[in-house]
Parts: C-alpha cells; structure tokens; sequence
C-alpha cells in the first residue's frame, strides 16, 4: 500500500438504528483530524437508487484499502453489490456503528494498519449485479493536483 | 422518475492547495447539517486520499484564495461548479446547495425512507419464496432465473415479512432492529428461529395472506352494520394486531392493503411468477450423469 486506506462514514441519516451519539462522535473527531474522507448521507439510499458513486468508492485500483464505518459488514458488503459495485474483500474493513463504541472506530479508522472483514464469499461470481461499474474521465480531487 | 434514474449533486468541501481550512467545529457543523439534508460530501484535506470522480454535477466549496477557479463543463456531462465560502457564514451553506441542487436539476434526497431486502448471495438457495410470498412485486428473476430485488421502492416500509418466510435467513433490511435481519451475524439458533416461524405459519393456515383474507372479509361483513367509522377502524385493526405480530408486519401495513379480491389475484401471480423461474432455472440447469 502506498498511502493510508481511504475513509468512508455513513450518517444513516434517515434511520435510528445507529445511535445519535455515536454517529456524532465519529464525524466530529474525523472533521477534527484533518484527514481526507468522503461523507455518505445513508449508504442504503445510494444503494436503491445504484448510486454511481458506490462504484467509485468500491473501486481500489491502488490497493490502498478502503475503511467503512457504517452498520454489520454482511449489510455493508450485499448494499454495494446490489448497486453493481462490489467491495474487495481482501482491502475492505468495515466498523460498526451499531455495536462498537466511538474510540475504538476512530482508532480503527484514523490507523494505517487495515484489518479487512467482509464475510466471506462461498463462491466466485455471487454478485448479482456484475463486477464493478467502468468509470469514465477519473478526475483527481485530491490536494496535490487541486480540482 | 424511477430512484435509479435520478441524478444527484456530489459536494466537495474543499480544503486543501489553494484554500483556507475551515475551523474544526465549523467543519463538523456543515458536514451534520448537509448530511442531515441527504447530501454526500467528500472533505479534500491536505492529509489522506478520496475517490476520483466519473461523471455527473459537482460542487466544489471551500475558502478559496483570491476569487477561486472560475466553472467547469467537462466531457459527458460532467459539470464543475465553485462556491468560494470565504466571508460566508457557515450555517447558510445548506441552502447555498439547496439552491445549487435545484439549478443542476439534481434530485432532493431523503423522501424516501430507504426500506427495502438486501438478499445475501452467500447463503441465498434461489428457492423463490420470496417471490412467492411478496404481493407488491419487489422480488424479479435476471436472465439466468436468479432471484432479485427489482422494485425496492414497491417494498412497504418497516415491513420485513418476506425476511421471515426466507428458510436461509438470506434476506436483510440493514434498518431493521434486530439480527439477523438487521445484517448481523446468522446462528443455527436464527435459523431454527426462522424455519419455525414458517411452521407457525403454515398450522395458521397455509400462507400469512390466506388468514389475512379471512380476516378481512370478516371485518368487511361487519363494517356494513357500522355507523361510525372510527370504531370500525378500530375494530379492523384489532383484527389484524394478531397477525401484525406474528410476521413483524406493521399494522399501518396490513391496514393499506388492497381488497381481497386484489390480494387473492396478486397472491396467484406472484405464486405463478415463482413456479416459472424455478420451472426455467431447471431447465436451464445441465442435466444429471447418469448413473
């Protein structure tokens, strides 16, 4: 890997299963960290719609890997296989919201080191909706080459 | 307009070359509030990496040093747009992209409570219950007869019936509040669980929408006499609390069903509808060595 594993949180905004305080708590430590990441209203609404935009956050074409704090990883890892974006398993670790408290997701999010845990597949091809989306024009948002 | 077929704006706070960084609270402030309003966000910071973009409407924010670039309209489609924040108040940014959103034609999110299955491939048998068992045609079959959500905004919010009929537990709504429906792990005592659920069903009657006939022809029978429909209302629900209960199926639910007559006829077409897959997935199946 040649940079830290890319951050995704999801806010579930239109739901109460991940308790206020907790979610709350991640986003303000994460905005206090000064550390890039990308911000997701509610990861099961972009799943509905096949939200394009889960393709280009599943996408890993440098391996750097690829951290979600979101819900249970079986939801997180079937949410963006039925938006036609499959994750990686091997470069996927997703934090529960739901079940872990504050400090160990920010820990785990704000570490270099990744600790993928997707379940496991029981076949090649279980997705159904295909591999992942082709991309179009990448377009570099990152601070190096500003937009 | 279908949801996968509406457009969406990707917001961008930009923080990195170029721009002054926001305050922390003042960061933490803006990203609640978009994220409140069902906006997605990517913070550039001068430290880590996000994802490239495709394609599609972007706003760019951030406190820009002289005037900021000026707007971008790139090949297919993609659009580029800058808002410089600099002597803005914070708390107006919501609306600056509220107003941003409409110009760009991008859809308001956050109408629809996203209720709907997430089928785990990894333990789905593709033995079509579920197509049987859902009346509001959210379940389909691909080319290849495999089963899937087609419909997920057909799916009656809060309603997760069609999980409990699954024999696999292969069925989640990541909303839900409990496992395993909810995502997490699946144990054998969840699937005990589950096949018993289908028992249950079965001694009260065959399938959940047969009782629910009966007990609404009843209470239709008895609405006839009533003159006051609040207390006919009342007593239909009290009908149907038994059955609310036995599947998790709210009631608001079972009360906006369509008639009998309605339920009986879509009954039979989603039935026929899994009797097809299932007959054209064995036959696509290659055939038994024999022995």
């Amino acid at each position: 890997m040649s940079q830290a594993p890319r951050i995704l949180y999801c806010h579930c905004a239109y739901a109460q299963v991940v308790p206020k305080e907790i979610k709350d708590a991640v986003l303000r430590r994460l905005s206090e960290a000064g550390v890039a990441f990308e911000a997701v209203a509610d990861l099961c609404e972009m799943s509905a719609r096949q939200d394009r935009t889960l393709q280009r956050l599943a996408a890993d074409e440098s391996g750097d890997g690829l951290k979600i704090a979101a819900c249970f990883p079986r939801a997180v890892k079937w949410l963006f296989s039925a938006a036609g974006a499959p994750l990686n398993g091997q470069t996927t670790e997703v934090l529960n919201m739901r079940v872990l408290s504050s400090d160990d997701i920010i820990r785990s999010l704000l570490s270099t080191s990744l600790q993928p845990n997707l379940p496991n597949d029981k076949g090649a091809n279980s997705s159904p909706a295909g591999e992942t989306g082709q991309k179009e024009g990448p377009e570099n948002l990152n601070p190096a080459t500003p937009a | 307009m279908a949801l996968r077929e509406q457009s969406t704006l990707r917001i961008v706070l930009y923080e990195g070359q170029g721009a002054e960084p926001l305050e922390p609270a003042g960061r933490f402030a803006v990203l609640r509030d978009l994220l409140e309003n069902g906006y997605s966000v990517t913070c550039v910071q001068q430290k880590g990496h996000v994802s490239p973009h495709d394609r599609g409407s972007i706003l760019v924010m951030g406190r820009f040093l002289n005037d900021g670039p000026a707007d971008v309209q790139g090949a297919a489609g993609t659009e580029v747009r800058f808002h410089n924040l600099a002597n803005h108040d914070l708390s107006s940014v919501t609306s600056i992209v509220d107003s941003r959103r409409t110009e760009s034609a991008a859809v308001r999110q956050g109408e629809w409570k996203p209720w709907f299955p997430v089928i785990d491939y990894d333990r789905c048998t593709n033995c079509m219950q579920c197509l049987s068992f859902c009346l509001f045609g959210v379940y389909g079959v691909d080319s290849a007869q495999k089963i899937q959500v087609q419909n997920n905004d057909n799916c009656k919010t809060n309603c997760p019936a069609c999980s409990r009929v699954c024999p696999e537990a292969a069925i989640m709504f990541p909303k839900y509040k409990a496992g395993p429906i909810n995502g997490d792990v699946v144990s054998d005592a969840d699937l005990n669980r589950e096949k018993m659920k289908i028992d249950i069903s079965a001694l009260l009657g065959g399938d959940v929408y047969a009782m629910l006939r009966e007990r609404s022809e009843k209470a239709r029978s008895r609405f006839g006499k009533e003159r006051d429909s609040d207390k006919a209302l009342k007593e239909r629900q009290k009908c149907l609390v038994k059955l609310a209960e036995s599947g998790d199926i709210p009631p608001e639910v079972l009360m906006s069903l369509p008639s009998p007559d309605e339920i009986a006829r879509r009954a039979e077409e989603a039935k026929a509808k899994a009797q097809a897959a299932l007959a054209a997935r064995d036959s696509q199946a290659p055939a038994a060595p024999a022995s």
